[in-house]
């Protein structure tokens, strides 16, 4: 293979999902005009929401670090053949136990906090991944079961916390709202540009990295892969499957975990604050950080524009709610779509006979020595 | 406690967990007829959404509850024929395109709901049957026998579904897709009809599902499903992809949150502990399964698209 | 690096797209000459019939008195999450709303630190009575436990079985002081009520059959707050159990067996505060609706007959609280 066909092949690659979401967008505009909306202005509002201006792309950037975290975690679980759909409640579960490690601490100010809050973070959401990881490695539990009732369990754990143990002690006691006080200023995210820009994104896109080492620069990380490719044979090869298994989920939940924690105390408002529901807090990132983990084809690195884009088509479209003044039903139905179709559009990328199985992409060590070298 | 003990509550507590097994147990039977044949369909809950929108409209327009169900379910199998047409045909990441149907039928349904209907509406729900001699037996006529047709519905096909996956030859197709698609091609079985048509019954009965919830009770709301789609496909997994099993896990979750309601009515549960007592079917579901620790195996093909010849 | 070349063309692509739209749609907002224009930001849809409907409701009756032309209103609801709603209230402010309000009590962390980022727009939010000492903010609450108490009374009263139930949905906010007031009306005068939180804002299935265990409880009379209540009214409605509203009239659900509710007309405190915005003042305000103000009223039933001695104990408590010499016990 010449370099040209391989860079144009990568382009190509890129180009599906995109015109996916193109796809979906027509279908999106059809429905707009049924209301009644000019889609035009509408997506054009969308552009400019997303990416046409400083703003634009800082509220896109924040959008987008839940997304990258959760979506590298899901690749790490997806690499060992293993579906993480609790992502939801290991968002939550990172929230919590990063919030409490703070209300213990003594209050402070100037960013000493900050490494308690990603360490409870993971920490917490690696516990809320572990569980199911052991439930299925340990007593065959299916983790589809365990996760889909943890993210019950953790939304109900969330709303008990807030209401009583964690809520916020200068408030009335009658009609509170469920919400901790104003957190320590010692844990607040370091603010990188502007007012707005934490450094969210910057550690998003850090674990990014730390995952594409794990998974293809150490031991574990090879055989979390190998265990997905074929577990039969890994466990002839003396690897341990179940292990891997809790692993991978473990891993999986800390980093969702992390992205909980950074919603948190990167919040505008310093505050843990629900609404009583689980989407309430995460804004479907659980879910939607398995969409951005497709976009990314896997690959940790490949999630990191992945999460960005999307992002930016997340943050668009309440800019195109705002200026065309649709409900915002539409906007959770064209998310909906996307998925729909960029998920769809991989058989297009068969077809054309590009990449392989994901499972086969990037990351295996041989012949493309571009794949393995960022 | 002794208040839980007498007869009106414990009729209450039974009549209730029939009634909110329903949904579940219609739900998860059809994901599980398509899981038997290899297709893991997580977008169950946008199809029950869609499905109970139309439902309600129909009988809110038509003013009659069993056009509504059969409006829910035609919906539900056109949903389903077009999950295949995405996990099938085109071969989609089977964990992610649920998602998406998910999100979809959720915006879609709601804002058919804010646009067609406006304002929350009452409606006329189905019927309820009294089934005469059985519900006179002590106690627990009147707490089973006394429910709507939609009820008796779906235990019914509990047997049924047991006699198709395991006496007919459907079944069988079925089975043999789920296990070894390869080896089923082979012998002329079609796998992508056959999971054409698992695909169009989880449709079909996740849209009876969301039906069942708007006509049993008698109003639409935006995500009336509340996350019970998710709830049903555990059930799946709990239920060790038979019928019976996925019943057993209907009856335990919708028993367990009758249970708690029950309590909270006789006052039994403050609501300092309400919070807390909301998880209990959750953390039950998954404690049974943990107790039981029986291992089944998923079908072999679980989530892999076929392709003949690679 | 090759892999990377692509993405950044397109991120290039997207970005030049995006400037350009940016510099040529450009203003065509506020363009409707001297209207008043209102953003509201809500959590919930705003056809609930319920909280986010109530503030829709209002605006819609201040454009309705002051004229179409007059005011012109925005509206994004379904914003629960806090990262979304904080984008919606930012981008109508740098849209140059005259009035942002965020409708929903876990805005106002937000608000006050959006609010000082536009020191010249004028922002309300509620249900709350803090303004954070910013000039340009405002906050409207509501005395949901007055009528609530009124109508703990009245149910009370028509109970036959002593037996009242109630059905809400995760103990906080309006709906705590809500069922609060109830609660304290309804044993005041002797009767039992039990209380149900289910634990979700939108779960009908769990609404319903929390009234149906209340109902099989003998509960005759039952009432419950937010929107997946409308079940629990059905099966009032099939059992002949009475009900009461909050938020919003409910009589159009069930004619038969609502008996009152209790509406929020925020247009009483809000039309006030549009004005004085416009007379340049941009905040400063706290606002409660309350049965004192009108911003609470117990709207009757026509459909339902309700007896005499009801009605005017009904009265009294609201003439009570009015002039303070009954509480609600909260």
């Amino acid at each position: 293979m010449t370099s040209r066909t391989l860079s144009s092949s990568r382009l190509q690659r890129l180009l599906i999902p995109v015109t996916a979401v193109v796809g979906a967008l027509a279908v999106g505009a059809i429905m707009l005009l049924a209301l009644g909306a000019n889609p035009i202005e509408g997506y054009w509002a969308m552009l400019e929401g997303a990416f046409g201006s400083t703003n634009a792309l800082i509220e896109t950037a924040l959008k987008a670090t839940p997304l990258l975290l959760v979506g590298v975690g899901i690749t790490i679980a997806f690499r060992a053949n293993v579906i993480n759909i609790g992502g939801e409640g290991q968002i939550i579960s990172g929230a919590i136990f990063s919030t409490g490690a703070i209300l213990l601490l003594p209050d402070t100010s100037g960013f000493i906090l900050v490494p308690v809050v990603i360490l409870a973070g993971l920490l917490g959401g690696a516990v809320w991944g572990a569980i199911p990881g052991a439930l299925k490695a340990y007593f065959g539990v299916s983790e589809i079961l365990s996760t889909i009732m943890l993210n019950l369990v953790a939304a109900q754990v969330m709303n008990f916390l807030l209401r009583g143990p964690f809520r916020d002690p200068n408030a009335n006691e009658l009609g509170a709202i469920p919400q901790t006080e104003r957190l320590s200023e010692g844990a607040d995210l370091p603010i990188l540009v502007g007012s707005r820009l934490h450094s969210g994104p910057l550690i998003a896109v850090v674990m990014a990295v730390l995952a594409y080492i794990l998974l293809w620069r150490t031991t574990a990380g090879y055989r979390l892969r190998a265990v997905g490719l074929n577990p039969d044979a890994s466990r002839y090869g003396g690897i341990p499957v179940k292990r891997s298994i809790v692993l991978a989920l473990t891993f999986s939940g800390a980093l969702a975990g992390l992205a909980g924690a950074l919603l948190v105390f990167g919040s505008e408002s310093h505050r843990f604050v629900t609404d009583g529901s689980a989407g309430g807090f995460t804004g479907s990132a659980g879910f939607n950080g398995i969409v951005t983990a497709l976009f990314g084809a896997l690959h940790p690195l490949w999630t990191i524009p992945s999460s960005f884009l999307f992002g930016g088509l997340l943050v668009g479209a309440n800019s195109l709610q705002r200026a065309v003044q649709v409900p915002q039903a539409l906007i959770v139905a064209l998310n909906g779509l996307v998925v729909i179709f960029v998920v769809s559009s991989d058989w297009l990328r068969q077809r054309l006979g590009l990449a392989e199985d994901a499972h086969q992409a990037e990351g295996d060590s041989n012949s493309d020595g571009d794949e393995t070298q960022p | 406690m002794s208040e839980l003990l007498t007869q009106t509550a414990i009729v209450a507590t039974v009549a209730a967990a029939l009634r909110l097994a329903m949904p579940l147990l219609l739900a998860g039977l059809g994901e599980m007829y398509g899981q038997r044949s290899g297709v893991l369909n997580l977008g169950v809950e946008g199809v029950m959404l869609l499905g109970g929108f139309f439902a309600y409209w129909t009988a809110l327009e038509l003013e009659n509850a069993w056009l509504g169900l059969l409006v829910g379910l035609i919906v539900g199998l056109i949903m389903g024929f077009l999950n295949g047409v995405i996990s099938v045909t085109l071969k989609a990441n089977q964990g992610i395109s649920g998602i998406g149907v998910f999100l979809f039928g959720l915006g879609l349904s709601d804002l058919l709901f804010q646009k067609i209907v406006g304002t929350p509406r009452l409606i006329d729900p189905l019927a309820k049957v009294e089934i005469p001699l059985l519900k006179s037996i002590p106690v627990i006529g009147e707490a089973v026998f006394t429910q709507r047709s939609i009820v008796y519905l779906a235990f019914l096909l509990v047997p049924l579904s047991m006699w198709i996956l395991n006496k007919t030859t459907f079944g069988l197709n079925i089975r043999a897709v789920g296990e070894n698609p390869a080896a089923a091609d082979s012998l002329g079985v079609s796998v992508a009809r056959t999971r054409y048509m698992t695909l169009m019954i989880g449709g079909l009965l996740a849209g009876g599902a969301g039906a069942g919830i708007v006509l049993t009770t008698g109003t639409f709301q935006q995500n009336f499903t509340a996350g019970r789609g998710f709830i049903a496909i555990a059930l799946v997994y709990f239920g060790a992809w038979r019928p019976i099993g996925v019943m057993l896990g209907a009856l335990l979750f919708g028993f367990v949150e009758a249970l708690v309601t029950q309590l909270k009515t006789l006052e039994l549960i403050p609501v300092s502990s309400q919070d807390l007592a909301n998880m209990a079917p959750a953390l039950i579901t998954v404690l049974a399964l943990v107790v039981v620790s029986q291992r089944f195996k998923p079908p072999a093909a679980l989530t892999r698209p076929f392709s003949r010849g690679g | 690096m090759k892999r990377t070349k692509g993405i950044r063309r397109l991120v290039v692509v997207f970005a030049a797209l995006a400037l350009v739209a940016g510099a040529c749609g450009g203003d065509d907002e506020g363009g409707d000459g001297d209207a008043f224009r209102i953003a509201i930001v809500a959590p919930s849809a705003s056809n609930d019939l319920a909280f986010s409907q109530s503030i829709v409701d209002a605006i819609t009756a201040i454009q309705t008195e002051m004229g179409a032309d007059a005011i012109e209103i925005a509206v994004s609801d379904g914003l629960f999450v806090e990262a979304d709603a904080a984008a919606a209230l930012r981008g109508y402010a740098e849209d140059g709303y005259d009035l942002v309000i965020g409708h929903g009590s876990q805005y106002g962390a937000l608000l006050s630190e959006i609010a000082k980022d536009f020191p010249d727009i004028a922002f309300a939010w509620g249900t709350a009575s803090d303004t954070f000492d910013l000039p340009n903010v405002s906050a409207y609450t509501a005395a949901a436990d007055e009528g609530g108490y009124v109508q703990g009374v009245m149910a009370s009263m028509l109970s036959a079985s002593g037996n009242i139930g109630v059905v809400g949905p995760v103990d906080v906010g309006d709906a705590s002081l809500y069922v609060n007031g109830f609660v304290n009306g309804a044993t005041t005068m002797g009767s039992d009520v039990a209380v149900n939180f289910i634990g979700s804002f939108s779960d009908v299935t769990l609404a319903t059959e929390a009234a149906n265990a209340h109902v099989a409880n003998g509960a005759d009379v039952m009432t419950g707050t937010a929107q997946m209540v409308v079940g629990a009214v059905g099966v009032a409605d099939q059992n002949n159990v009475l009900w009461f509203g909050t938020q919003s009239n409910q009589a159009s659900l069930a004619d038969s067996i609502v008996v009152s509710s209790q509406v929020y007309k925020w247009e009483v405190v809000l039309s006030g505060l549009v004005d004085s915005i416009k007379d340049g003042t941009l905040g400063g305000q706290v606002l409660e609706i309350n049965l004192a103000n009108g911003g609470l009223v117990i709207e009757y039933n026509g459909s339902y007959d309700l007896p005499a001695d009801v009605r005017q104990a009904a009265d009294e408590a609201v003439a009570g609280i009015i002039d303070g010499s009954m509480s609600t016990g909260t």
